[in-house]
This record gives structure tokens, C-alpha cells and sequence, in this order.
């Protein structure tokens, strides 16, 4: 169901929660899995955030969650002048995508050190975001939990593995999915949990065998 | 435990002799595990950003397109000036609407109720009473989550999203969680508060979205104001004890249908509608030359 706090909010910064704050989220999302500040986006918009995205914020608020602005931050309307005095070079372009949401983004972003990530990401109406694809893996989550985002060998026993973790710290898994590219190959576990995912237990799962690396967004209090 | 209808409310409030009210804050105290009071005081903080928003407002902003701003400043002093057709209580109420609805397009801080565009419609109908010291900040806070549980029904079963339901999923929405709440707030039970919910989505069937040069701002601002006038009669027919002949969840689902069925011209693209007339292209034009 939904958080009745996503029906009475977000307090936010207009014009609007889709096109808006759900992209302020966007951005935001893309940042955190990177994992680092970004120096470089590259940000294609389709459906209506490409119609009416433009002089709608759309454009100022997908840049200001790459700088790391929550909803409500009254600087939105001043990210592009922001972005150039962090180093953050970005340009914008329409995108054709086969049966997308009609508010959708695809970010592919740079850090300093030139590691990108690639993600798709619709947004759902009220502010809420969907997490469609990452780094070309179908995915859906949509940062109203905890979100461990978990990329590893695919081998036998490697979720039990790493839920083990989990219930070790009590905690507990709301929705959970598992995806591979090929038998053997790279596997995604994207797993969101009620509790908050301490670093000791992040770091315990990050050195299990067949773990690639992992990502963590903590959902907005 | 969940809001996935509106006669689940029903069946819970009656089971647990509870208000509306309390069963949604039940709920949310089970979905986020969080005391009573934490929940309370985050429903208070909304509630106090809702009213600053109202009371932030200035009748000099503009919007990005300049298409907006000062209408609710010009409504409130020919209000003063004792002319309107309406009682002091709606003429305010229309006041209120224009000035939330036009800081969220200014850009300013406000509280997405479902959504930014349809913003002026719950402080609208509640700030105006709470000015008027006909209801109290407690009671507001116990009807703000009435309409919270209606919203989360209507998004749940149908759309509160303009892209995938048109204007009736968001202001429709709106207005319905504002009628819920008004009704609670004068001490209706809980079907009268189903039936207002239900008038007020039926009289919004349809509505198209349709915002010039896909700005949340014509005709968006404006309807904020029928979604506000709607709540209120649809509040005062249910407490007359007035009923909706079609029970409340059919018109939701009823409503989800419609909006799945509008033609993507008229689901925020800007496309169709009032976007689409010679005035709206002309707006879309000049919005291209400045970027």
C-alpha cells in the first residue's frame, strides 16, 4: 500500500510531484548508486518528462538530485548555476523506449574516477519513483525502503548467503527480487528491508564469496 | 493490514468501534512502525506546512511562463470589499486555492495533497476554518488523516497521477480526500463520509489534464478552486444526509477505468485540450524561445 505520508506530502518545492520532486528523487537515487559525487550526466527524458519537462523544472530538479537536494530544498530552481560551481558537466536529450512509463528518465552518470552507472527510472505520480533498469538489468524498486542492491556470482546459495546477513541484524526483507544475465554468469539481488542496513552488515555482505560489489540508498526519514 | 478500500475502513472502524480517523492512523503505525505520537507529530508538521504555505503566499510572484500569480491576492480584496456572491467561509476558501496553487508554480514550498498540482485543495478548505477558530489544530490533524486513508485508497485502486488518470486522479483526488475530511471535521459518521468521497470523484469524472506548455499552471491553478467549492457541497449534501447511489469503491474503480481509457493527449502531455488551442500553442512557442 501507500505510505500515507507520499498522499500528504512530500513538503516540497513546486510546480509539480512528477515532474518535480519525483525527479529531484530521480537524480538523487542515481547519485547514491554511484556511490560518489558525480562529475559527469548524461540525462535522456522520454514521454512527458520529454513534452513538458523543459521551463516545467524537470531539467533543474534531475540536476539537483544529482547534487544531492531532497524535495523540498529551495535551491532547486538554482541547480544548473550549482552544477557548474561543483564541477558537474550534464547534457540532456530525448529518448525512445519501448513501453516505458510516459514519466521516465535514463541517467547514465561519472564520477571522478570514471566509474558510471546507467539507470532507468520512472516517475509514479506524488512524488514516488520506480527504479526500472540498472546497468541494462531489468529492475523495480522504488526508494520507499531500505534498498540493498547486491551484484554477484550466480551460485548456488549466494541469496541464503546474504539473508543470512540479514536476519543476523534482525532484519526484515518487505520485497526482494533476483535476476542473472546467464547460469553462472552476473546475478542482481535487489532486496528492500523495513530496518535501516547497518555498515558492519553492509561490509560483512560485501565480503562473501561472489559478491561483486553493492550499493545501499537509504530511504528518506 | 492495509487501505485497499474504502468498505475495509468501514469494516474496520465499526469492528473496532474506532473513527475513521484512528484507523488509518492504525495503519500507519503497523506499515512504518512508529508510536501514535510519532505518527501524530509528523501528520502536525504536514499540517503546519500546509498552513504556511498558505500564509507564505505573496501577491507579487510570478511564474516561470508568467501566466501566473496575484489572482489569489486580487480575490481576497474584492472579498474585502464585501461583493462577493458567496458566504465569507467559500469566498475564502476560493481565495485560499489561488494563493497555494500559484506558490506552487512560483516554485515555492507546499504540500503535495495527492499531488504539487492539486496542492490548494486540502488547505483551501481546512486553513479558512482554522483562521476562523471553527476548528481546532487537533481535530484538523485527526481529518487530515481521513483524507490521507482516502487518498491512499483512490491511489491504491485507480490513479493519483495526472500522466496515468488525467486531472480527475489528481484534483478529482484531491477533492475527494478534502470532502472526506470536511465531513469528518463536522462530525458526519463514517458513510456520510464514503458518500461525500464518492459525490465528489463523480462530480469530477473525466476531467481532462491538459496544462499549457505542460506548465502546472493553466489551467491547473484554477481548478484547484472547483476541487475546493466541489469538496464543500459534496461535504454539505452528505451531512444533509445525501448519499451517493453508487457505492464509493465502484466510483474509484470506476474512476481508474476512465483514466486508463483517456486518450494520452489529454494525460499531461500537453498535446490536447486547452494546450492544444491557438492560445496554449502561441504560450508553448514563446516558452521554446526563452530556453
Amino acid at each position: 500500500m501507500l505510505d500515507i505520508f507520499d498522499i500528504l506530502g512530500p513538503v516540497m518545492v513546486g510546480p509539480s510531484s512528477s515532474h518535480t520532486a519525483g525527479a529531484v528523487r530521480i537524480g538523487r537515487m542515481a547519485r547514491t548508486l554511484l556511490g560518489g559525487e558525480p562529475v559527469k550526466a548524461k540525462i535522456g527524458l522520454f514521454g512527458s518528462f520529454a513534452e513538458t519537462g523543459q521551463g516545467h523544472g524537470t531539467d533543474r530538479a534531475l540536476v539537483a538530485g544529482l547534487l544531492g537536494m531532497k524535495p523540498d530544498d529551495l535551491d532547486i530552481p538554482r541547480s544548473f548555476e550549482l552544477a557548474a560551481e561543483r564541477g558537474l558537466s550534464f547534457a540532456f536529450e530525448t529518448v525512445r523506449l519501448r513501453e516505458a512509463h510516459p514519466n521516465t528518465a535514463v541517467l547514465t552518470v561519472e564520477d571522478a574516477q570514471g566509474k558510471t552507472l546507467e539507470l532507468q527510472a520512472a516517475s509514479t505520480g506524488g512524488g514516488r519513483i520506480r527504479v526500472d533498469r540498472l546497468n541494462g538489468v531489468e529492475v523495480s524498486f522504488t526508494g520507499m525502503f531500505n534498498t540493498l542492491i547486491v551484484r554477484h556470482q550466480d551460485i548456488a546459495g549466494e541469496v541464503a548467503n546474504v539473508t543470512r546477513e540479514l536476519a543476523d541484524v534482525k532484519i526484515n526483507i518487505a520485497n526482494m527480487s533476483l535476476c542473472r544475465d546467464r547460469r553462472g554468469g552476473d546475478a542482481l539481488m535487489v532486496i528492500e528491508t523495513d530496518q535501516k542496513i547497518p555498515p558492519v552488515a553492509r561490509v560483512f555482505i560485501s565480503e562473501l564469496r561472489g559478491v561483486k560489489n553493492l550499493t545501499y540508498y537509504e530511504r528518506e526519514d | 493490514m492495509a487501505l485497499d478500500s474504502m468498505a475495509e475502513i468501514v469494516e474496520k472502524a465499526e469492528a473496532g468501534g474506532k473513527p475513521f480517523w484512528q484507523v488509518v492512523l492504525d495503519t500507519d503505525m503497523e506499515e512504518r512502525q512508529v508510536t501514535a505520537e510519532a505518527s501524530f507529530e509528523k501528520m502536525r508538521a504536514t499540517w503546519r506546512a500546509m498552513l504556511e504555505s498558505v500564509e507564505t503566499y505573496q501577491g507579487d510572484r510570478r511564474s516561470v511562463s508568467g501566466l501566473v500569480g496575484g489572482d489569489g491576492a486580487r480575490m481576497r480584496a474584492y472579498a474585502e470589499r464585501g461583493e462577493t456572491l458567496c458566504g465569507p467561509y467559500l469566498r475564502e476558501v476560493i481565495a485560499t486555492a489561488l494563493c497555494v496553487g500559484e506558490s506552487n508554480a512560483c516554485m515555492r514550498k507546499i504540500v503535495a495533497a495527492p499531488t504539487a498540482g492539486a496542492c490548494g485543495v486540502l488547505p483551501a478548505v481546512l486553513v479558512p476554518l482554522y483562521q476562523a477558530g471553527r476548528a481546532g489544530e487537533e481535530e484538523i490533524v485527526k481529518a487530515l488523516y481521513v483524507s490521507a486513508g482516502i487518498g491512499a485508497v483512490i491511489g491504491y485502486r485507480a490513479s493519483i497521477a495526472g500522466a496515468s488518470g488525467g486531472c480527475q486522479a489528481e484534483i478529482g483526488t484531491a477533492s475527494a480526500m478534502a470532502a472526506g475530511a470536511l465531513t469528518a471535521l463536522r462530525g458526519g459518521d463514517i458513510r456520510q463520509i464514503g458518500h461525500a468521497v464518492a459525490m465528489a470523484l463523480k462530480n469530477l469524472m473525466g476531467l481532462i489534464c491538459d496544462p499549457i506548455a505542460g506548465l502546472v499552471e493553466v489551467p491547473c491553478v484554477k481548478r484547484n478552486v472547483i476541487g475546493a467549492v466541489n469538496a464543500v457541497s459534496c461535504a454539505d449534501m452528505a451531512l444533509a444526509g445525501i448519499g451517493s447511489r453508487v457505492p464509493v469503491d465502484e466510483v474509484i474503480d470506476c474512476m481508474g477505468e476512465v483514466g486508463s481509457r483517456l486518450p494520452v493527449e489529454f494525460r499531461e502531455t500537453a498535446l490536447g485540450g486547452l494546450a492544444a488551442t491557438p492560445f496554449g500553442q502561441s504560450v508553448k512557442q514563446q516558452m521554446h524561445q526563452r530556453t
